[in-house]
């Protein structure tokens, strides 16, 4: 299998702390994968390297066909090429309508002429509305988003990086919050999501990890400590010991 | 521009019938051309207040919609009377000395007429060469242009610096302020080639125009209500679509629209650029009313005045910094013109030329605190009891 994202021999630290150490990762073009590890084991700074929001010490952030590195883009470059990403927290435009948030996220021509010039084709104002309907918001496209709940505002977010059409969706704990209906329909979405391009979960929850019914990766002081099914991770004695056994 | 932008937007219409109905308004009510209730004095205070309430509106593009609490758009303002000012200054010079030299018995080179002009203007601060600076002042579709180039340039680099170094919030305002105090320091040397702390003068006299200062304070009374129609329909327009989406989600969330893919510095710059030329627009259709421009007019002050009169009208609505301007510089010349009666306390005095500034700042707190909407958020109110009454 060809690879989409290649992470090797990563390192970083802020003030003498090794966030990342020499960390690697590689995932496939259509590919769902959990990323699990008990707090500060650098979940969120393996993924905010990825997108361009912190600069590595070393190592290679490798992406794609024409295998371009990431390192030194800016995170907007880095979005444009097909990565998108969402938030712990949901952080959708809360002032905005769902449509107007969707129709931002859209792939478009993002410079700020063709943006003060776009107007909406039949086209976009479908494609927003299928995109609605997938998340379960369609009857939400007028409503301001701040109005949504919770688990609304998450699969809001979730449908705006699907608008963004990106090759790798990188989803920090979309459950987190979320009744167990919710989460189900979150699990159907990314799993469909999964279905055309690469996805990334990062998850503290092992219940919602079983579910997606994927390939684990156990990071653990910034490095990768096991990697495979979740039946086979579990078993492993140092994921026991640093994870699972507290 | 289109039927559907004016359509969805009906606030627009509004404020350009309101405005269109105030000119005509004053102009009967003139003295210039109509029944000569208002006086020409009123009618300049009226037509500055419009060239502020232009500002204003750049103000709450950059503030009030991308979220950057700019406290140095007055230093473009500035620049915007001073470019315009150079070639009313040059040229009504020039034509008084081409006058008096002409009664000799000679008739007087060109470098004759150069070198009286350059006394007359420059005498004041012992000099009387043209500064490099005063290359075009005798054109004035060069001087027009620099009235938008100046200020553009002058964001432009600087947008580029802060922005590019991720200076936000209040560091980029302490930043806006620092820019604004250079350039009143800068403008204060005899050295900066505009006269010192004397500025310009002498606005108000068109060159070449014989008409009586009654009529000429109608024309840029016209001028501005025009300059604010169009101001007010082009920021309209750009905040109505996806880039007001954008710049909004700026202002909300800067990180999210970098990683939906904008380039968040890109969109900065643009805005900030954009509205310094407009502020430039304003400041050149501003001084020639005043009649004069000195460096003491882009002290940090006047900006931080700015922003506090878009608060008070409320920030992210148009016609909310309209309003707020209009309102607050008009009761603020009305306080500190000396016209409010003093309030004899027995004890004490309140005159209100000094107290105004404390009424002025108090009202600034409550309003922050109390009613973020400002003035225009009476609008918000005013709809929902509507609607509640109606359902």
């Amino acid at each position: 299998m060809s690879t989409l994202l290649e992470v090797s021999g990563v390192t970083v630290s802020f003030d003498g702390f090794r966030a990342i150490n020499n960390l690697s990762f590689q995932i496939g073009p259509a590919e769902m994968r959990a990323v699990i590890g008990p707090n500060g084991a650098g979940k969120t700074t393996f993924m905010d390297i990825v997108t361009g929001k912190t600069k590595p010490d070393d190592g290679y952030v490798i992406w794609g066909d024409k295998s371009v590195s990431l390192v030194g883009m800016s995170e907007a470059k880095i979005a444009q090429a097909g990565i998108g990403r969402k938030f712990q927290k949901p952080t959708v435009f809360e002032e905005q309508t769902v449509q107007e948030n969707l129709l931002m996220a859209l792939r478009k021509d993002r410079s700020p002429i063709a943006v003060l010039f776009f107007k909406p084709s039949a086209d976009d104002l479908s494609r927003v509305a299928e995109l609605a309907t997938e998340i379960g918001l369609h009857d939400a496209l007028e409503r301001v988003s701040g109005e949504l709940s919770h688990g609304q505002k998450q699969w809001l977010e979730i449908g705006m990086l699907l608008a963004q059409e990106p090759k790798l969706l990188l989803v920090d704990e979309p459950a987190a919050g979320m009744t167990p209906a919710e989460r189900e329909k979150t699990t159907a979405i990314l799993v469909k999501a999964a279905k055309t391009r690469a996805v990334v979960v990062v998850e503290h929850d092992m219940e919602f990890v079983r579910r997606l019914n994927c390939k684990v990766t156990v990071l653990h002081e910034g490095s990768v400590l096991a990697e495979g099914s979740l039946d086979h991770v579990t078993k492993n004695q140092d994921v026991i010991d640093v994870y699972l056994g507290r | 521009m289109n039927r559907s932008f004016i359509a969805r937007n009906p606030s627009v219409l509004i404020f350009l019938s309101l405005l269109a109905f105030f000119t005509l308004g004053v102009t009967v009510l003139s003295e210039g051309f109509g029944v000569g209730l208002v006086s020409t004095s009123f009618v300049k205070t009226l037509g500055k207040t419009l060239c502020l309430c232009l500002i204003a509106i750049a103000m709450d593009l950059i503030w009030g919609y991308t979220g950057i609490l700019s406290l140095g758009h007055f230093a473009f303002f500035g620049l915007g009377g001073y470019m315009i000012g150079m070639w009313l200054m040059y040229e009504r010079t020039r034509q008084i000395v081409e006058g008096a030299l002409s009664e000799g018995v000679l008739p007087p080179t060109p470098e004759e007429v150069q070198a009286a002009i350059g006394n007359q203007i420059f005498g004041v601060v012992g000099s009387s060469e043209f500064p490099l600076i005063w290359a075009v002042a005798d054109s004035l579709v060069l001087q027009l242009a620099l009235v938008i180039l100046v200020p553009g340039v002058l964001a432009l680099v600087f947008g580029w610096l802060a922005f590019r170094s991720r200076v936000t919030g209040v560091y980029l305002s302490i930043l806006t302020q620092a820019m604004t105090l250079g350039l009143s320091l800068y403008l204060f040397q005899n050295a900066s080639g505009l006269r010192g702390n004397n500025g310009l003068s002498g606005l108000q006299n068109l060159p070449g125009v014989t008409a009586p200062q009654s009529v000429v304070s109608l024309w840029f009374f016209w001028a501005s209500a025009l300059a604010l129609g169009l101001g007010y329909l082009l920021v309209a327009w750009v905040v109505s679509g996806k880039f007001g989406s954008v710049i909004r989600g700026i202002r909300d969330n800067e990180a999210r629209v970098r990683f939906l893919g904008y380039s968040v510095e890109t969109y900065k710059l643009a805005v900030f650029t954009l509205t310094a030329c407009i502020s430039g627009i304003a400041g050149a259709l501003y001084y020639p009313q005043a009649g004069i421009i000195n460096p003491a007019e882009v002290a940090p002050i006047a900006s931080i005045y700015l922003a506090v009169w878009v608060a008070i009208g409320g920030r992210g609505r148009l016609y909310g910094a309209v309003i707020g301007t209009a309102f607050v510089s008009l009761v603020s010349s009305w306080f500190t013109g000396g016209q409010a009666p003093d309030v004899p306390l027995g004890f004490y005095t309140i005159r209100w030329v000094d107290w105004w500034l404390v009424l002025l700042g108090l009202s600034f707190v409550l309003i922050t605190l109390y009613a973020p909407r400002g003035i225009g958020g009476l609008f918000d109110l005013v709809g929902r009891i509507r609607k509640e009454t109606g359902e």
